[in-house]
């Protein structure tokens, strides 16, 4: 038993428990203390998993197989911790505002980062399942915290149906590997599946096939899509703003794990179905995203077509060493973008008025210019214009296409961008060249200065890693088998 | 004596039901979470039949985390209709229709 490993998460687990106390005792008035502590604890957590990081030398499994430290987790954790305390300082004020779950959302919202953070080191179904459901069940609560809201609780509902599918359909998947291989530790499952026999793996098959319908449930894609929309526009935006960001580093995370470390034997099978999910869902969810007249649903279909980026990677993955570092690099610099962007927003809403309506942001420009400027880097980003860091992701995941021999995919993957380049620019021309809606002329949009600063870094370094990409690819460079 | 194959359709069909539950159902958001903890029902009696017949506990382990998890799950979707009922003031599943698009 290693318990050095697992240090950063059991300092999480022991902060919530502490935090939790806290909250109870503190008066209504000292409610920030819960956020103040809460906000330390990520910045702890994150040093010590840097640390971590700079002293990694190699991989080490402890907890008789169940967890993992290796550089895919310790990326991860590192990623997922920036942008949860990204998303905290943006949710801050929204919050305050509408006065929903002050303390609540923090509370469960690390939570969250602790059920990410297991599933970043997860090395057995029963680590991963258990990191998983943390991560969801905080997430169902945290939809539904706007009490009062009808749109909210459908939303939750209708997350909470979905996501509990997904789960079952996931560990349905894994009591057939199990039964196949007699074992749930990743670290055997390759070898036994590699000598096993044709019939034997048939069961394994099956089992591949469930628990990938689970996992791409949680990522969002095409066939499994059906709750993103609803849930990303229903559910308060400063919720949006978490579910839409640090998550899909941790699914991303699982699916290596599974398909790439776990099953690296059924490659040709598991390779052909994310070819068609990943076409399929970037054709529906940038075609999709062009009808939709509220932001928040427009970047939800966004996403789809985003993540079925990210599957490409990890299909040009077997065939060269680029493709998963393009993926790891591709779904890193997506969720510093789509942060950022549900942050516009969430800074856009005024007190009790959602202001999500793409009509919203006729003439930003005239109202607050550095706004305006910062989500257009943001939309440039995500359509991969040139000069920002979503580019860089882009070619990168081509470049890997084209080295595997993928090159019917790669040109398909540019012809969907182009489509999607159409809504984002949408948003620009509409923000740089239309005049501000008559009422809204006169309304200020006002942050608060932690904000500000929060909001232009992330913005900056959207610009930043697009001008100097080397040493972000460089550390997303995974050196997988 | 049950064989490994039968104890395996049970599960199947178990879990065939309840997602048959989740896709059909129309009527009634309770009957949802009945579905849903009958196909985490059906796994368990899978990992349970795979595990007595290859003498192996691992799969005893798993069922005792997944009845845990499957508790809370329950009760956080529980505690999710309370808040649509007193809300909408209905839990009928084709209500839930505020979010299109």
């Amino acid at each position: 038993m290693n318990f050095t490993i697992a240090i950063p998460e059991i300092f999480v687990l022991s902060m919530l428990c502490l935090i939790l106390l806290v909250d109870i005792f503190t008066p209504v008035r000292f409610k920030i203390a819960t956020y103040l502590l809460v906000q330390l604890t990520l910045v702890l957590t994150f040093l010590c998993v840097l640390t971590q990081y700079l002293n990694y030398s190699n991989q080490i499994i402890t907890f008789n197989g169940a967890y993992v430290l290796d550089k895919l987790a310790l990326l991860t954790k590192l990623f997922l911790l920036v942008t949860t305390f990204f998303v905290f300082i943006y949710a801050f004020d929204y919050l305050r505002k509408r006065n929903i779950g002050r303390s609540e959302y923090y509370i469960l919202g690390l939570l969250a980062v602790l059920g990410m953070q297991i599933m970043a080191s997860a090395y057995s179904f029963l680590t991963i399942y258990l990191g998983l459901e943390l991560l969801s069940l905080s997430l169902y609560a945290m939809v539904a915290l706007d009490k009062d809201s009808a749109r909210a609780t459908e939303a939750a509902m209708k997350y909470f149906v979905m996501g509990a599918l997904a789960t079952g359909l996931l560990l349905y998947g894994m009591s057939m590997v199990y039964g196949a291989t007699r074992t749930i530790d990743i670290s055997q499952l390759g070898d036994i599946v590699n000598l096993a026999t044709r019939n034997e793996n048939m069961v394994v098959l099956l089992g591949l096939i469930f628990m990938l319908a689970g996992l791409l449930f949680k990522f969002g894609v095409v066939p499994f899509h059906m709750w993103v929309p609803d849930v990303y526009d229903g559910a308060p935006t400063s919720v949006t703003l978490f579910i839409a960001s640090a998550p899909k580093v941790a699914a991303f995370c699982v699916t290596m794990r599974i398909l790439v470390e776990g099953l690296s034997s059924m490659q040709i099978e598991w390779q052909f179905i994310l070819v068609c999910v990943a076409v399929l869902s970037m054709f529906g969810g940038n075609v999709l995203a062009i009808a939709q007249s509220n932001i928040k649903r427009m970047l939800a279909y966004s996403s789809i077509a985003h993540m079925g980026y990210v599957l490409l990677g990890i299909i040009a993955g077997p065939d060269t060493v680029e493709g998963y570092s393009a993926a790891m690099f591709y779904i890193a610099t997506y969720v510093l973008v789509a942060a950022g962007a549900f942050a516009v927003i969430a800074i856009m809403s005024d007190e009790g008025v959602e202001l999500d309506k793409l009509e919203d942001y006729r003439g930003l420009n005239a109202r607050n210019p550095w706004l305006a400027f910062i989500m257009l880097l943001l939309m440039f980003s995500m359509a991969g214009v040139p000069p920002t860091v979503g580019f860089f992701a882009k070619l990168g995941l081509l470049q890997a296409l084209v080295e595997a021999n993928y090159i019917w995919l790669a040109a398909l993957a540019l012809v969907f961008a182009i489509i999607g380049a159409y809504y984002y620019l949408r948003i620009v021309m509409l923000m740089y060249f239309e005049e501000p809606r008559a009422e809204l002329v006169k309304v200020k949009i006002t942050m608060r200065p932690g904000i500000l600063a929060a909001i232009s870094v992330n913005g900056i370094a959207v610009l930043w890693f697009g001008l100097l990409p080397s040493s972000w690819i460089d550390m997303c460079r995974l050196s997988m088998v | 004596m049950v064989s490994l194959s039968e104890f395996l359709m049970l599960a199947a069909l178990l879990f065939g039901i309840g997602m048959a539950g989740i896709i059909i159902n129309r009527k009634n958001i309770i009957m949802l979470l009945m579905s849903i903890e009958l196909m985490l029902l059906a796994v368990n009696t899978n990992f349970i039949a795979f595990s007595y017949f290859q003498n192996n506990t691992v799969g005893q382990v798993f069922v005792f985390f997944i009845l845990t998890v499957a508790a809370a799950e329950a009760a956080i979707g529980l505690a999710i209709l309370v808040v649509l009922f007193r809300r909408s003031h209905t839990i009928e599943v084709e209500k839930l229709d505020t979010l299109k698009g």
